[in-house]
């Protein structure tokens, strides 16, 4: 890993319209002034409930969605303009979580794989986009005879493999993993975190990986990041997150994570919070998570705490972060 | 004498492809205020057990033998009539998706109230009083608007809480949770499990957990039964399984797992593909992914080995150690042919 940002995201939001009725519409804020960089060769791991904007962080870096502000900045060049953004492209895809839709039943392998390569025209013959192909394949670890098959012949695992292979295909830096774990069993799940890992030794790839699963996570996350309601509330070294979280919410969340071991799992002191995730229509004044903090105050509700560096390298958005840990 | 008890249990489901033998000889019993954990991978037949023992299977299944007895009860052939007054009564379900099981164009204390009619003799007046009782024992916050709302007013979490509400209405002996927090976010799926510990302790019931997250089980689960390919593979105390674990598969599925310090490290797979019911090999159905497979264990399935206390599995390995360390070891039930 190098110490250069390879991507740079400076106060990124993607507001939503959303219609609340006739002629009247509602600005959702997805996500709302998040800022982070990510270094060549680093796994930044994103978690946070279901609604917190971590696919929408992904799809708006890639902009795949329109950014409603911010910037990235990629490889120290800002990405804005249209020839820009094709170049970016290039360098930076993204897997996505079910590997059921995200692919074509009805095209076989070779053309799932090949897809981009005729997208970016990435090869000079018919005999060169076949070998590359294979080779795309070879990653993965599925072999040619597969080439000719149908998407929908293959299992979960095998499925997660063809999506990962297409996204290889234009040979990029940058992958935003979106959940690509999740719709696995536990003894596949291994399989493919070991294959993203492997991908990533091999070929220097930076990875975003987004996830629910906080043990997949902190195994293979370099640095982690925590989302509520739109909003980034703490980021953090993998293992510094999990030993001392600092923000309420990652400390809830983190407490909240069944543990695999029975022993460990009869003395957890989990803290269980009150109450539901409110909606992103109808977010609370000041800190988002006032209305389930356990500590929350006036000056809570009265104005948004900042996301600052509160120890070297260690950032959380919270007033009260001082007094509480 | 066990509440529950379930022998040899094969339910079958007879489709354009072939027979899919997708519970192949499941026995297994529940005493009274227990919490017994299903895992297995998806299509192992967690769930048709679960549909077998309440009889409601979809068209193409067929129960085509074994056992489920209920307080002694045989319930399988009992027919229908009895089967309703087992359903809601005595067991209940709680489904992963509370919307397939909540009805959308009722309110919820509509359908809450109705269900407690159904099941007792209750005037309506005192079942809805019921109703709420039972909202504000799941933690529903304001129980009296929660009544006057439809499902889709309500948010995933509170959807379960309801629908838990719904099951332990009539106090069942037995509350079988097909998956019920794996559509739910991680704070939230700790409430959610906070509450149906809290319950089962108050009211003294059994819980059937069905889940393929080993952490819900660690922490709900006092005995453990795993399956494969429709067949309990593993079964032991929640403690044995986790630190003691005796067949492969069950071995393979706790390497696998991420943990607190695996990172850096390369994690443990369990090689090859999940199982195809319609392509089933002769001997040990897990066999082909083992990496400790012998001959036999691809020739024949195992019988069912006592390895410890309450601890049975069903894996060749276990008589080959027991044989190296010069111990005996009892065969429970005879291995045959997955043919
Ligand atoms: N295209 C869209 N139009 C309107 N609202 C959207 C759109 N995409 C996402 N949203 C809303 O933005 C919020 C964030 O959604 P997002 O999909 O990014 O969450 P997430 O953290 O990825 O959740 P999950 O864990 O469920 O995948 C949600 O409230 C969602 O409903
Ligand atoms: N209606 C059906 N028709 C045909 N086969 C079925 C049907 N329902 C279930 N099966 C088959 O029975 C087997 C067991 O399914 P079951 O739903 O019990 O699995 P499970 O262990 O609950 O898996 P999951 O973890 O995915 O819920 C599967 O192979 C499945 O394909
Ligand atoms: S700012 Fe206040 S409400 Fe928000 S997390 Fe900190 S203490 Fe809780
Ligand atoms: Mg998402
Ligand atoms: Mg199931």
């Amino acid at each position: 890993m190098s110490n250069k940002p390879l991507i740079e995201v400076n106060g990124l939001s993607k507001y939503f319209d959303v219609n609340t009725g006739l002629f009247k519409s509602k600005k959702l804020k997805a996500v709302d002034n998040v800022s982070f960089s990510i270094k060549k060769g680093e796994t930044l791991g994103l978690v946070g409930e279901s609604g917190c904007g971590k696919t929408t962080v992904g799809r708006t870096i890639l902009h795949l969605y329109n950014p409603t502000s911010g910037e990235i900045v990629y490889d120290g060049k800002k990405i804005k303009s249209k020839e820009s953004i094709e170049e970016f492209r290039r360098h930076a895809t993204m897997v996505f979580q079910d590997p059921y839709s995200s692919l074509n039943p009805r095209m076989t392998v070779s053309d799932i794989i090949g897809e981009p390569l005729d997208v970016h025209k990435l090869y000079s013959s018919k005999k060169e986009r076949e070998e590359k192909i294979l080779e795309l394949m070879s990653h993965v670890g599925l072999n040619s005879e597969h080439a000719s098959r149908y998407a929908h012949e293959f299992s979960g695992g095998q499925r997660q493999r063809i999506g990962i292979a297409r996204s290889l295909a234009v040979n990029p830096d940058f992958i935003v993993c979106d959940e690509p774990v999740s719709a696995l069993d536990v003894s596949i799940q291994a399989q493919v975190i070991n294959m993203f890992e492997d991908l990533q030794d091999k070929m220097g790839l930076t990875y975003l990986f987004i996830a629910h699963d906080l043990l997949v996570v902190r195994h293979i996350s370099d640095r982690i990041a925590v989302m509520y309601l739109g909003r980034m509330v703490e980021l953090a070294d993998a293992s510094e997150i999990y030993d001392r979280p600092l923000h309420p919410y990652s400390k809830s969340l983190l407490s909240a994570v069944p543990v695999p071991d029975p022993k460990i799992a009869r003395e957890n002191k989990r803290i269980v919070l009150e109450g539901d995730i409110p909606s992103p229509l109808n977010a609370p004044s000041g800190c988002p998570f006032r209305t389930r903090c356990p500590y929350a105050t006036e000056q809570c509700a009265a104005s948004m705490p900042e996301f600052k560096e509160v120890e070297p390298g260690h950032f959380v958005a919270c007033h009260r972060v001082g007094e509480i840990n | 004498m066990a509440l529950l008890e379930v022998k040899d249990l094969r339910t079958s489901f007879f489709t354009d492809a072939g027979e899919v033998k997708a519970v192949n000889g499941v026995s297994f019993s529940l005493e009274r205020g227990k919490v017994l954990g299903i895992v297995g991978e998806s299509g192992s037949g967690k769930s048709v057990t679960a549909y077998s023992i309440m009889q409601i299977l979809a068209p193409a299944g067929k129960i085509v033998g074994g056992s489920v007895k209920l307080d002694g009860k045989e319930l399988i052939g009992s027919g229908e009539k009895v089967m309703k007054t087992v359903r809601g009564n005595k067991v209940s379900i709680i489904f992963q998706d509370p919307m397939t099981s909540l009805n959308p164009t009722y309110t919820i204390g509509s359908q809450l109230t109705e269900a407690i009619l159904l099941h007792t003799d209750r005037s309506k007046k005192q079942a809805k009083e019921r109703a709420l009782e039972m909202l504000r024992l799941v933690n529903v916050n304001e129980p009296e608007k929660r009544m006057k709302q439809y499902p889709f007013e309500l948010s995933g979490g509170m959807r379960q809480r309801v629908m838990i509400a719904m099951a332990l209405a009539c106090e069942p002996d037995i509350l079988i949770a097909d998956e019920p927090t794996t559509a739910l976010d991680v704070t939230i799926q700790a409430q959610i499990l906070e509450l149906m510990q809290s319950l089962q302790k108050e009211l003294g019931m059994a819980i059937i957990m069905i889940t393929h997250d080993l952490g819900v089980v660690a922490q709900l689960c006092d005995e453990v039964i795993v399956m494969y390919a429709g067949s309990i593979c593993e079964r032991g105390t929640a403690d044995e399984i986790f630190y003691n674990p005796q067949h492969e598969y069950t071995k393979g599925l706790m390497r696998s797992l991420p943990s607190a310090n695996s990172a850096g490290t390369r994690l443990q797979p369990i090689t090859g593909t999940p199982i195809d019911l319609l392509n089933m090999p002769n001997g040990c159905a897990f066999a082909p992914r083992c990496d400790e497979a012998m001959r036999i264990c691809i020739d024949k399935a195992s019988p069912e080995f006592e390895v410890g206390e309450g601890h049975t599995s069903r894996c060749w390995m276990c008589a080959k150690k027991a044989k190296e360390k010069g111990e005996a070891i009892i065969e429970i039930e005879g291995g045959e042919n997955n043919e």
